[in-house]
């Protein structure tokens, strides 16, 4: 390995020794990718012309006033739903440049296996989905979506059933099919190098953003704010604003039934130090060390880790983290629906929660307020549980 | 002070002409009682040295076999704390024994390094192996584990780079878990990868005697392995199988492990 794939003391490469070559070969792909113009002239035109980019900057028009200004950065309009196309179609090129005929990636909501299934038919890879056998129940029209997109998904019936289940059964393939497979692991978390290449991928949303708002604004953001799972939308969107050390970075986790509740997917304000899927980072665990259940309303945010350089960018006090109840998530997700007429992601309904608060208190407090939230993903696939929560159907 | 157990085992086995038998079972499946007796019946039935898993909620670089393991291991209650135990009773009952732990790094940092190879090494385990933490992040674990006075046991492959052999080679001590093939733990009939030349390279690096794992589940695949150039051969999947399979679980791994032992015998 080139580099050690630390971020302060998170990070790292654990895997089983034998899985050391295909992390090396993916590590030296990537560093080359991203220093080679065709590669990323090849990727900046997909964006464009398949995936839609850039993304809309929208100013909230109903919530906010003229001195509380509440931008959107509208990854919901991405091409499969949410911001998880950007890093697979990068991922996808450099699966094709490797010259792997196949692909696998773990999904939890199936948003990300949707994203994998899209890139396995554009490339014409041979695409296979780890899908928790618990997940593959509840998201149903994923599942579909993701097959009629020809992508083979495997229900994981093993551990608690769910995305850290389908991660670990990914992983498995990958050991035994590196030869001819990429694994196109969904977030900033595992082993090196995948932390730093999807948050690489993912830059792309804070480069345009931060544009985008100084040109309208003439000024940088005072906040910027994301939900966090496995984190790769929250530093896809921070990532470009890091050295603005004026600009708040303010991660949003998932509080479930509350954070003392026990039942939470609050990695890095409830965890502990650990080491799972590749990384030491944050987990949730139970004293001995064995990795606990997460629970959130949401099952993008539905994961008992977190991307080790989330648990950097705490540690060193460069962003904050804070919850979102399943309640104050669903209450936002309708508020942006009724007051903006757009519907999020249950997910990104977390991070807007928290920027419904702070456009309330700096309303408040009389202070003028430029806030920018990542509007990560659209809320189309929870029809069917929205349904049930707010209409009670 | 290690014990060199595995030194001492492996001039005796070479005197005698004859390779290692290894033998897995992971602690607690499905109960301490059940474990501790499949173990002393491999043992019985000429295992030369014990693996024994401590069962971990995510084992990533295991197969459905011993994934079934150590979920019945950790439904029937086991932890580290009591994996010790019966790790110490079984030190009481085998002083000669060699008694390798085999698990994941969360288990081992959630303890703290020290205090879990202190506590390791006062069971009277003999080495460990941290299955999720290659050669590059080795150095701290394999630090703890030679300061507790266990052998940290590395794992290597015949598609591992010259580096990484150099480091598991200066690193391990005991003996070096080679892989038999890609992939996880389990039962195969192939065993694709390449070994003479990887037990070459780590002779020519001075590493410890290396023994065969992960897929090793017939007679003829121990003889395979030993003809190759393999210290010893480790078995696990097969008798974890052979023992769920069985209505009297210790005689069939018994039986099972006499079967394998004997294929060492030239």
């Amino acid at each position: 390995m080139k580099q050690d794939g630390r971020f302060g003391a998170f990070g790292g490469a654990f895997v089983p020794e034998i899985l050391v070559p295909a992390i090396e070969q993916l590590e030296a792909a990537y560093l080359a990718a991203i220093e080679d113009p065709d590669f990323l002239a090849e990727l900046d035109h997909l964006l464009r012309t398949y995936a839609g980019r850039p993304t809309a900057l929208t100013r909230c028009r109903n919530i906010g006033d003229e001195r509380v200004r509440l931008y959107l950065k509208r990854e919901d309009l991405l091409h499969g739903g949410a911001h998880k196309t950007n890093q697979v179609i990068a991922q996808a090129l450099l699966a094709k440049r490797m010259g792997k005929t196949r692909l696998i990636a773990e999904t939890g909501a199936g948003q990300h296996g949707v994203a994998t299934a899209i890139a396995g038919a554009l490339f014409g890879l041979k695409t296979r989905i780890y899908m928790g056998a618990l997940d593959a129940e509840r998201q149903a029209l994923n599942v579909f979506r993701m097959q009629l997109m020809g992508a083979e998904v495997v229900p994981v019936e093993i551990g608690s059933r769910t995305l850290k289940d389908a991660v670990n059964e990914a992983l498995r393939d990958w050991t035994a099919s590196f030869a001819d497979t990429h694994y196109l692991l969904g977030t900033v978390a595992g082993p090196h190098p995948f932390p730093q290449m999807v948050r690489d991928f993912q830059a792309v949303i804070g480069r345009e953003a931060r544009a985008q708002l100084l040109e309208v604004e003439g000024r940088l953001p005072d906040r910027v704010i994301a939900c966090v799972g496995g984190g790769s939308n929250a530093i896809g969107i921070f990532h470009e604003f890091v050295p603005d050390r004026a600009v708040a970075l303010v991660g949003v986790e998932a509080a479930g039934k509350g954070l003392d509740s026990g039942e939470h997917g609050a990695t890095l304000q409830r965890g502990r130090r650990g080491i799972l899927h590749g990384a030491e980072t944050y987990l949730m665990q139970d004293d001995e060390g064995q990795v606990g259940e997460s629970w959130s309303v949401s099952a993008g945010l539905d994961y008992p880790a977190v991307g080790p350089e989330h648990a950097h960018l705490m540690a060193s006090g460069r962003a904050t983290y804070v919850g979102a109840t399943d309640t104050e998530a669903i209450a936002a997700f309708q508020r942006l629906a009724r007051e903006e007429g757009i519907i999020p992601a249950l997910e990104t309904a977390h991070a807007l929660a928290e920027a419904f608060k702070q456009v309330a208190a700096a309303q408040a407090a009389g202070e003028e307020r430029v806030i920018l939230v990542n509007l990560s993903g659209r809320g189309d696939k929870d029809m069917a549980q929205a349904m049930q929560l707010v209409a009670g159907r | 002070m290690r014990h060199q157990r595995y030194g001492r085992m492996f001039a005796r086995l070479d005197a005698a002409g004859e390779g290692a038998l290894g033998a897995f079972l992971m602690l607690g499946d499905p109960d301490a009682e059940t474990s501790f007796a499949l173990l002393d019946a491999a043992v019985a039935g000429g295992a030369d040295m014990l693996e024994v898993g401590i069962a971990f909620s995510d084992p990533v670089a295991d197969g459905p076999v011993i994934q079934a393991a150590a979920q019945r291991a950790l439904a029937g209650g086991i932890t580290p704390r009591a994996s010790f135990e019966l790790i110490a009773r079984l030190r009481e009952r085998h002083a000669e024994v060699p008694i390798g732990i085999l698990t994941y790094a969360n288990l081992v940092v959630a303890r703290g390094l020290e205090d879990f190879c202190a506590a390791a090494a006062r069971a009277g385990a003999d080495s460990l192996l941290v299955a999720d933490v290659p050669s590059l992040e080795a150095a701290r674990f394999a630090d703890a584990a030679r300061e507790a006075g266990l052998d940290p046991v590395l794992i290597a492959a015949p598609n591992t780079g010259a580096a990484a052999l150099e480091r598991i080679a200066a690193l391990g001590s005991g003996y070096i878990y080679c892989v038999a093939r890609a992939g996880v733990t389990g039962q195969r009939a192939d065993m694709a990868l390449d070994h003479d030349a990887l037990f070459d390279r780590l002779r020519a690096l001075g590493a410890p005697p290396p023994v065969l794992g992960f897929g090793i589940s017939t007679p003829a695949q121990v003889r395979a392995g030993l003809a190759a150039g393999a210290a010893g051969v480790i078995c696990g999947s097969a008798i974890v199988a052979a023992a769920q399979a069985a209505s009297d679980p210790a005689a069939a791994v018994r039986e099972f492990v006499a079967t394998l032992k004997a294929a060492t015998r030239g």
